[in-house]
């Protein structure tokens, strides 16, 4: 084994506070050699951050080391006073942070923060660090630096300025770069890039990296060897083929199969119950219990007619901005007539970049946003010509959405059962108050939270636990129709695995109708029957979800098809295994 | 969960674990000013029990006494502990029940100058556009006058319609009306800015999807989570009001002399101040001082105690 740069050793991190403290890493022990990228995965609050923050003695207050060393070269470095750590920081130790937007000074440019930071580290006349500059911009591969080296942060695209940020951790010849989700931030197409990008820095310089990360595709791309971190500890450290392909423990099986899979659609995630308890769901029987009861869903006009469930077409919606007083106004066309069929039963996802106007849609279908143009028939009745609220209402009641941060989707001030009551309240769907408490307390369990969450706030639940909350209050109407609005983007890969779980369970159950919206193919592919490809407020192509992932036709969808991370997660027998079991 | 099978915890218990209540207990001048405010509370609310003289019952004044210095002065007289005004009435006596009617009119304003701005703000920030434009115009308009000076059109205003006699009658309301309508712009810029903030939050859209109509999204989800800010402005301003008013009865449009308020007692002091009667205006000037710093400090402490990022 060859000597490591950095040696991490039964590294103790605590935040005490009022209650006690809690340890965020406990007894970790890590160590990257010269030309080596380790890998440190794990789920958010598994402590991966912190340790990255231990090494560079950057821990916030009031968090600090506990116990255990950490050594630079044979060096000791933990615990150095700062004046001495400074010389470390940026010197030997470089840093890449995950948002290349906030980690750049907007206001000098990228030539006064090169040369500042070359000059503060070697010994360089003001001529020779601006030519340290310029070659260093040219080899993390920014075109034309001699000229760009005078640009402004704001001037380079989100991609670009990633790697001005690497530029910056290299200023100095660092012996180790520290990179936290170094490519979170960024579209996947430039993902791939910065990630090809750091391997050959990598290699070339001889440096050791830690690639701190939650994403198991940028794992199995870069990395060396893998440590997956599990609250606090680190459970499994290993070369990244082992550890992709045959972990040991038990976590590490359960966070690779959570994964969703770009290459095969399965029919639930395997494994992943473990992770977060949530109580067994039991079934249900639909002609006996409240979910079931008076649908109410006419039996559409002609009696067996099949018409499609919502029928969009030539939807329109336009953003107007400034206008008074002076200021110019502008306007942004985010949804540019745009048509597309839902048959009921089915599962159509909409994908596509941000700002393509997949959100918008699902805000005109259920009417928060108003239609600049266009029609939205749902169950054959034209929503967008109907003027009475009431009318509106019994049909708006038969949709509902599920919507992306599980944070600010309900409300804090209220309780849970409050929070889940009111539309049944509103739309009279109980007879009685101890109905609606004996309807509330049994969508909890239903949903995997159990009737005790009732009396408690949403900031007592994890946002996995908080999106169940809010596919109950969805419920709680007793809906036909359910747009999901990038439900799961928002959470952990775990967490995210057991929610599509619920909700391809509750669809079977309910025959409910879907919408599902998202970024993320893998994903698209695991849910849905169809899917309509956005791009720039316009729907490129409407495909059966397996047709779209094997020929696309359009231009864009090949394009983004192509992009796709490439990993795919346990073997076949894996799988096989976890789903006989 | 293990904690499903725990005890609801009572009130108080939760009261004892949560955050505020540890962060008043470790904050000494929050508790010092609590303790100062809810001992001149306590005085003005139990005047008649706790002051030695009704300063208001013309029957028990008497001429003869006036001007008498502290009791530990070698004129004083000990039935007189802090001296006595021009008129004879004791001072301590006056100060109790004068903060009486200058914690009524600062809460009673405060009150008023809430509710228009909160109920401004929600209407504004809820519905944007040109309602939102008008309404602020407005607002900042009223912004453009001092406080005082609009309070002093008011009063004037009210002077000018009402008989003389029931003016003195009146004189509490028109206080309140008038420092209430010059204060309630900061609620509404507040209200109006929270709610902005809330209105494109996820628990909004939530609630349209559900179908309910905008005035019970406005009350029951975005009223509740744009409260915080207001209760620390309702604090300062209370302090801000009490103050007005003693300007006011300060230069004579406020509290009619007959009923003082800390305000009134301390221009009638004023007037004494230099041919050595000095106790008229220092003391009801420190009780003022002392009622004003507690309740400022008490909002400020509410401030960074509410915020979770300074916690």
């Amino acid at each position: 084994m060859t000597k490591a740069l950095l040696d991490i050793r039964d590294l103790i991190v605590e935040f005490p506070s009022r209650h006690g403290g809690v340890v965020a890493a406990r007894q970790v022990n890590l160590s990257v050699a010269a030309g080596e990228i380790l890998g440190v995965v794990g789920e958010s609050g598994a402590g991966k951050s912190t340790i990255g923050n231990a090494v560079m003695n950057l821990l916030e207050r009031p968090g600090r080391i506990g116990g255990g060393e950490i050594y630079l070269k044979g060096e000791k470095i933990s615990n150095l006073p700062d004046h001495e750590m400074r010389k470390i920081r940026g010197k030997r130790i470089g840093m890449i942070f995950q948002d290349p937007l906030t980690s750049l000074n907007p206001l000098e440019t990228v030539a006064d923060q090169l040369i500042g930071t070359i000059r503060t580290h070697l010994d360089l006349s003001a001529d020779e660090a601006r030519a340290r500059a310029i070659s260093l911009l040219d080899q993390v591969g920014i075109p034309d630096p001699a000229v760009r080296v005078d640009h402004y942060p704001h001037q380079f695209s989100g991609g670009m300025r990633q790697r001005v940020v690497i530029a910056l951790a290299l200023c100095a010849e660092p012996e180790v770069i520290l990179a936290d989700e170094p490519t979170t931030a960024l579209d996947v197409s430039i993902q791939a890039q910065i990630l090809e990008l750091l391997k050959d820095l990598v290699r070339q310089r001889g440096v050791g990296m830690i690639l701190i990360t939650h994403d198991m595709g940028v794992i199995a791309e870069v990395a060396d060897r893998v440590a997956v971190m599990y609250r606090g500890e680190v459970v499994e450290t290993g070369p990244t083929a082992k550890i992709l392909g045959d972990p040991d423990h038990a976590y590490t099986r359960s966070l690779i199969s959570a994964v969703p899979r770009p290459d095969i659609r399965l029919h639930r995630f395997p494994m992943v119950e473990s992770i977060e308890r949530a109580g067994e769901r039991r079934e249900l029987d639909l002609s006996t219990h409240w979910l079931g009861k008076a649908r109410d869903f006419d039996t559409r006009g002609g009696g067996g007619a099949t018409g499609p469930l919502l029928a969009v077409k030539d939807l329109e919606m336009v953003f107007r901005s400034g206008g008074f007083l002076g200021s110019k106004a502008s306007s942004l066309r985010a949804v540019d007539r745009v048509s597309f069929d839902i048959r009921d039963g089915e599962c159509f996802g909409i994908v596509g970049e941000s700002g393509s106007g997949k959100s918008t849609i699902a805000r005109l279908v259920t009417g928060i946003y108003k239609a600049a143009g266009g029609s939205i028939s749902f169950n054959g009745t034209d929503l967008t010509k109907l003027k009475n609220r009431k009318e509106l209402n019994k049909h708006r009641r038969q949709m509902q959405m599920i919507f992306q941060d599980p944070f600010s989707s309900v409300n804090a001030r209220m309780k849970v059962r409050d929070i889940i009551a009111e539309p049944i309240r509103f739309h009279k769907l109980s007879g009685s108050e101890s109905e609606t408490r004996r309807i509330v307390d049994d969508l909890l369990d239903h949903v995997g939270l159990g009737a005790r969450a009732a009396v408690k706030y949403p900031h007592e639940f994890s946002g996995g636990q908080r999106q169940r909350i809010s596919i109950a209050r969805a419920l709680a109407t007793r809906p036909r129709f359910l747009i999901c609005d990038e439900p799961t983007s928002a959470l952990d890969v775990s967490i995210q695995a057991q929610i599509l779980n619920l909700l391809k369970d509750l669809q079977e159950e309910l025959g409910l109708t879907m919408m599902f919206i998202s970024h993320d193919l893998p994903v698209i592919r695991q849910m849905c029957d169809r899917v309509g490809v956005m791009s720039k407020g316009r729907m490129v192509e409407i495909a059966e979800t397996e047709n779209l992932f094997v020929a696309p036709k359009d231009d864009y969808s090949k394009h983004l098809i192509s992009l796709m991370p490439s990993y795919s997660g346990l073997s076949e027998r894996e799988v096989g295994q976890a789903e006989a079991s | 969960m293990s904690d499903m099978t725990e005890q609801q915890p009572s009130f108080l218990t939760r009261l004892r674990d949560s955050d505020l209540w540890w962060s008043f207990i470790h904050s000494p001048g929050a508790i010092i000013a609590s303790v100062l405010t809810v001992m001149i509370v306590a005085g003005a609310l139990f005047a008649g029990l706790v002051a030695p003289h009704d300063p208001f019952d013309l029957a028990t004044v008497d001429l003869f006494d006036a001007l008498l210095p502290p009791a530990w002065e070698a004129e004083g007289n000990s039935s007189y502990l802090l001296g006595t005004d021009d008129q004879g009435r004791d001072v301590f006596s006056t100060i109790l029940y004068g903060s009486r009617i200058s914690l009524i009119v600062g809460f009673a304003s405060v009150a008023l100058a809430a509710v228009i701005g909160i109920t401004v703000g929600l209407i504004a920030g809820y519905s944007g556009g040109i309602l939102d434009s008008f309404l602020m115009r407005v607002a900042d308009i009223q912004l453009s006058f001092p406080a005082i000076l609009i309070a002093l059109l008011i009063d004037g205003v009210a002077r000018g319609i009402l008989p003389r006699e029931a003016h003195d009658e009146v004189a509490v309301y028109v206080l309140v009306v008038a420092i209430g309508l010059s204060f309630w712009v900061q609620y509404a810029r507040t209200v109006r800015s929270s709610v902005m903030v809330e209105r494109n939050k996820e628990y909004v859209q939530a609630g349209q999807v559900i179908g309910l109509p905008n005035w019970i999204i406005l009350i029951r989800h975005i009223l509740p989570n744009v409260l915080g800010p207001v209760l620390v402005i309702a604090t300062i301003q209370l302090a801000l009001a009490i103050i007005t008013e003693a300007t006011l009865s300060f230069l004579g449009v406020g509290v009619p002399p007959t009923s003082p308020s800390l305000g009134t007692l301390i221009r009638i002091g004023n007037d004494y101040l230099f041919s050595g009667e000095w106790w008229i205006t220092i003391f009801p000037g420190v009780a003022l001082v002392v009622l004003v710093l507690s309740v400022n400090i008490l909002g400020d402490w509410l401030r960074d105690a509410l915020n979770p990022k300074l916690r």
